[in-house]
């Protein structure tokens, strides 16, 4: 009966499905609701640029307006993938300038983008109007500068956490005085300095600026100009917070915040002098979102005082970190010498478990937590154990994501939390020793990790650690229905961990897997399962060489990538040898032909 | 020495619940907040009404040298934080390594001294430490922020406290090449100072800004200063093993059991060993430097002890505690 619709109608009904499932879904119903789609199709996602090519996604797509593309996998996050591994956006931008498509947005997440790409981006899509870069590499400031200059109706521009070089140009002076349109502008994570005086003009001149997020280099009287002209904003970065609390300047920054009524999220601190935090408390009482997490400034005292103000919370991040105490001995003014009563010692002064109770007390709707290290060796962080995430569990009954660093852990806190929580959609855990057991019953902590997947029935994110056993594998393949993305590293004793995951999670979309002993047996067994998922990482496995020949052979549809960092890349290596890297994910398209030398694709 | 040490035995005073922990402490310096007759204001008093007071307890327990070597885990019976083992350097005047019984929780009535009771809480044994810090990629926090909090904050004291080797090497071995954290920063000028060595007249000046650790800066000093017959006319003191004529021996400006020790004057004019503060914090507060013979720095047995503490983030502020000994 719906044959019978006309196709505008149908068109129209589809305007109100919007998620990128949901409209493959649609497209799948039959062939002339396959059309309708495709025609009306505007946001495109694609999880993986390399499982199809621009040329397609143009040919099926051809009205898209919003493309987003995601590049390398997760773990190249942590340095496991080698740069130039690939992910470049350039060809896109290049196929979409030469169909004449009317991109608007383009969102891009662990891609490598060049000046060169963004300049052809600036000049090729007059009505562009938004781009959103998250954790992408490979250009500089005077990329930048050229969206400034070109893009006359740019709307956001949102830069987290990239890496971009500083080229000391003005590239925020480059945004023309006609540049009126802009809603959000994010450059927290530039280095370089940017004109203070082109800032406060550009701000003052958009008036539907609502999302400013400002880097390092933006002192805080330029803030509290800025504020003053924006006093609409939803969510601010600060940049720099550092000044004399007692200065007038500080005092009309606690004025200007005091008309900022429309701020949910705040975030930045990236350089703080507490003393001067107070400045925010009259903007806490609304605050949603809250970002600590690059603010090792803010010691537990003055973050807990902090957070007492902030009872709508539903987002926090934060970090944990060492305070330092030195300590020496003066005897008549003089120094004693080494041999003297010299101690180091260290405070631990961190957000710790403390901090988490005073959030848990606080934070009743607290529905996504994450608590970061902020050293790089992870010590220091005893202050943050499974007491804080059992208090958390016990305060914040509508969490449902967390990602949460901790020295240690327990089963018997784990099980609470499932108890506590059972609405996870995400749950992301990690000891900083990878493969330490249970704090108290020195145990593996499979028994924790299977009453999270048995009580989070919603569960669709899960990242594991501590030691663990193929057991932990079995309670996920039971009971992780919903699971999608599923991270392992060191654990298992044995390849029917992988199977049990392998064969019980009908809904795995991403596996990422690292120094676990999970072989060809596991790797071998079900081939076709590969096809449903996404991709699959496996590194420092037990997985050889001939394993994923055969992979690659039986399945033509999956392109199984072997990164040899520094090997030498022989004709024919022994089958036998074990794979120290293998990404594997299923494609339209074949072997992509911008694999650098050490990437083989069997 | 013993003026010294039964000062220091006197000013021992454990909180409750470090007791059951005593017989482990080589020296025990006490400070608990709120408790016997403290003399001084706390650190900080946001720190001492967080949460209530006597907050510093659950984390705070004097490093012992025994601590650092063991790597043995303690736990203490304070529910929070502290839970894991301790470390840290701990030199006592003139007998490094040498064991003393601490002193029984309670002090004695009448010495009313309580200095501050501070713990180390680390992670696991240093072995393991040292093995987890060089797995690639662990823990997996994204290399932006790692990158972003290297740099922002000032180096982790654990970096100086566990690298005994040349701090000048990266230490940074979790991440691989694509790491910049070190030597990110663009080089200042110089930044020249004055030292001065016990006994010699004259003084030098050295460019700190030409180095970017303490070993290099004490080889550089060694090389400027280090006795040669060059130099005139020297203590004539037989335990100083820096001035042998003729030879050319190390002053080992860092190293304990040398008769020279490298202080510096900082911004406030107090004197204080070089070594004990990250690089760039030692660059920040340093106005002069001072090769002085460890004798003369010895026990001199003032009654005041000055107790100063600094705050790794937070340079804008010094605590300085006051702690009368009363006889």
């Amino acid at each position: 009966m719906l044959n019978y619709f006309p196709e505008e109608v149908l068109e129209h009904v589809f305007d109100f499905v919007t998620s990128h499932r949901d409209r493959n879904a649609v497209s799948l119903v039959c062939k002339s609701w396959y059309s309708v789609e495709r025609f009306s199709r505007e946001k495109v996602f694609i999880g993986n640029c390399y499982a199809v090519n621009p040329e397609r996604v143009i040919a099926r797509f051809p009205r898209v307006r919003s493309l987003t593309l995601k590049g390398k996998p997760h773990f190249a996050d942590f340095n496991l993938v080698p740069p130039d591994w690939g992910g470049y956006v350039y060809p896109w931008i290049e196929a979409m300038a030469k169909h004449g498509i009317n991109l608007e947005e383009l969102r891009l997440k662990r891609m490598v983008v060049s000046d060169e790409s963004l300049e052809l981006l600036a000049k090729s899509f007059p009505n562009f109007k938004s781009l959103v870069l998250v954790s992408c590499e490979g250009f500089t400031t005077d990329g930048l500068a050229a969206i400034a200059s070109n893009c006359r109706f740019l709307r956001e521009l949102d830069l987290q956490e990239n890496e971009v070089d500083d080229r000391k140009g003005q590239w925020l002076s480059c945004f023309p005085d006609s540049c009126t349109s802009l809603i959000s502008l994010n450059f927290a994570c530039l280095k370089g300095e940017v004109n203070a005086a082109a800032l406060e003009r550009l701000v003052a001149r958009c008036p539907n600026l609502r999302s400013l997020r400002l880097n390092h280099a933006v002192p805080l009287d330029t803030l509290q100009k800025i504020l003053t002209q924006a006093p609409q904003l939803n969510d601010l970065g600060t940049g720099s917070f550092v000044h004399d609390p007692d200065s007038e300047t500080c005092g009309k920054l606690k004025n200007a915040m005091k008309k900022c009524k429309s701020i949910r999220s705040l975030s930045g601190f990236l350089d703080v002098n507490a003393r001067c935090l107070p400045a925010v408390y009259p903007i806490c009482t609304n605050l949603t979102s809250l970002n600590l997490s690059y603010a090792p400034g803010i010691y537990s005292n003055d973050l807990i005082k902090l957070i007492c103000h902030c009872k709508k919370l539903e987002r926090l991040w934060v970090c944990f970190f060492i305070k330092l105490i030195h300590y020496t001995y003066f005897f008549s003014g003089v120094p004693l010498s080494n041999q003297g009563l010299n101690w180091i010692m260290q405070i631990l002064d961190t957000i710790g478990d403390k901090g988490l109770g005073a959030v848990a007390s606080t934070c009743k709707e607290l529905q996504e937590l994450r608590v970061f290290p902020s050293d790089l060796y992870g010590v220091g962080n005893a202050g943050v154990t499974e007491e804080g995430l059992v208090a958390i569990s016990a305060g914040c009954p509508k969490l449902n994501s967390i990602l949460y660093f901790c020295q240690q852990m327990t089963n018997a806190a784990l099980i609470t939390v499932a108890k506590n929580c059972p609405n996870f959609i995400r749950f992301r855990l990690c000891t900083l020793n990878p493969t330490i057991p249970d704090a108290v019953t020195n145990l593996p902590l499979d028994e924790g990790f299977g009453a999270i997947v048995q009580s989070c029935k919603g569960l669709k994110r899960l990242s594991v650690s501590g030691l663990l056993t193929d057991q932990v594998f079995l309670y996920i393949g039971m009971y992780a229905e919903q699971l999608e993305m599923l991270s392992i590293a060191f654990a298992g004793d044995s390849d029917k961990g992988m199977l049990y995951v392998l064969n019980g999670c009908k809904k795995l979309k991403k596996l990422e897997i690292r120094d676990s002993p999970f072989g060809n047996v596991a790797l071998l067994a079900d081939v076709g399962k590969y096809e449903t998922m996404r991709s699959l990482w496996m590194s420092s496995c037990e997985v050889t060489f001939g394993a994923c020949k055969t992979l690659a052979e039986k399945m033509p549809r999956l392109n199984v990538e072997i990164i040899n960092e520094g090997e030498e890349i022989e004709a024919s290596p022994d089958d036998r040898h074990r794979v120290e890297k293998m990404y594997l994910y299923r494609t339209l398209v074949g072997p992509r032909r911008d694999a650098p030398d050490f990437v083989w694709t069997l | 020495m013993s003026t010294l040490s039964r000062e220091e035995n006197e000013m021992v005073m454990m909180s409750s619940e470090e007791s059951s922990n005593d017989s482990e402490l080589e020296l025990g310096l006490g400070l608990s907040l709120g408790g016997g007759k403290a003399k001084f204001k706390p650190p900080s008093p946001a720190a001492a009404t967080a949460a209530g007071g006597g907050s510093w307890d659950q984390y705070a327990r004097i490093l012992t040298a025994k601590d650092f070597r063991s790597g043995v885990s303690t736990k203490t019976s304070s529910s929070s934080s502290s839970s894991s083992s301790s470390v840290t350097k701990a030199n006592i005047n003139g007998s490094c390594g040498t064991k003393r019984t601490a002193e029984s929780p309670s002090s004695p009535p009448g010495l009313g001294v309580t200095l501050f009771v501070i713990s180390l809480i680390l992670g696991e044994s240093g072995t393991t430490l040292d093995k987890i810090s060089q797995v690639v990629g662990w823990p997996p926090v994204r290399s932006y922020r790692m990158n972003s909090l290297a740099n922002n904050a000032k180096s982790p004291v654990t970096k100086d406290f566990f690298s005994t080797v040349d701090k000048c090497k990266s230490k940074n071995i979790v991440v691989d090449k694509n790491n910049i954290t070190k030597e990110k920063g663009v080089r200042k000028t110089s930044l020249f100072v004055k030292v001065n060595m016990d006994g010699i007249p004259i003084g030098r000046k050295v460019d700190l800004n030409a180095h970017s650790c303490y070993e290099t800066l004490a080889r550089a000093l060694d090389d400027m200063f280090r006795p040669s017959a060059a130099v005139g006319p020297r203590r004539s003191n037989v335990d100083e093993q820096g001035v042998v004529a003729g030879t050319r021996q190390s002053l080992q400006l860092l190293d304990s059991s040398s008769d020279f020790v490298l202080t510096y004057e900082d911004k406030e004019g107090d004197w204080m060993l070089v070594g004990d503060v990250p690089w760039e914090m030692f660059l920040n507060s340093v106005r002069r430097l001072r090769i002085m013979r460890t004798a003369e720095a010895n026990g001199l047995g003032g009654h005041d002890v000055k107790i100063r503490f600094e705050l790794e983030f937070e340079r804008a502020w010094k605590i300085v505690l006051l702690a009368d000994v009363t006889k």
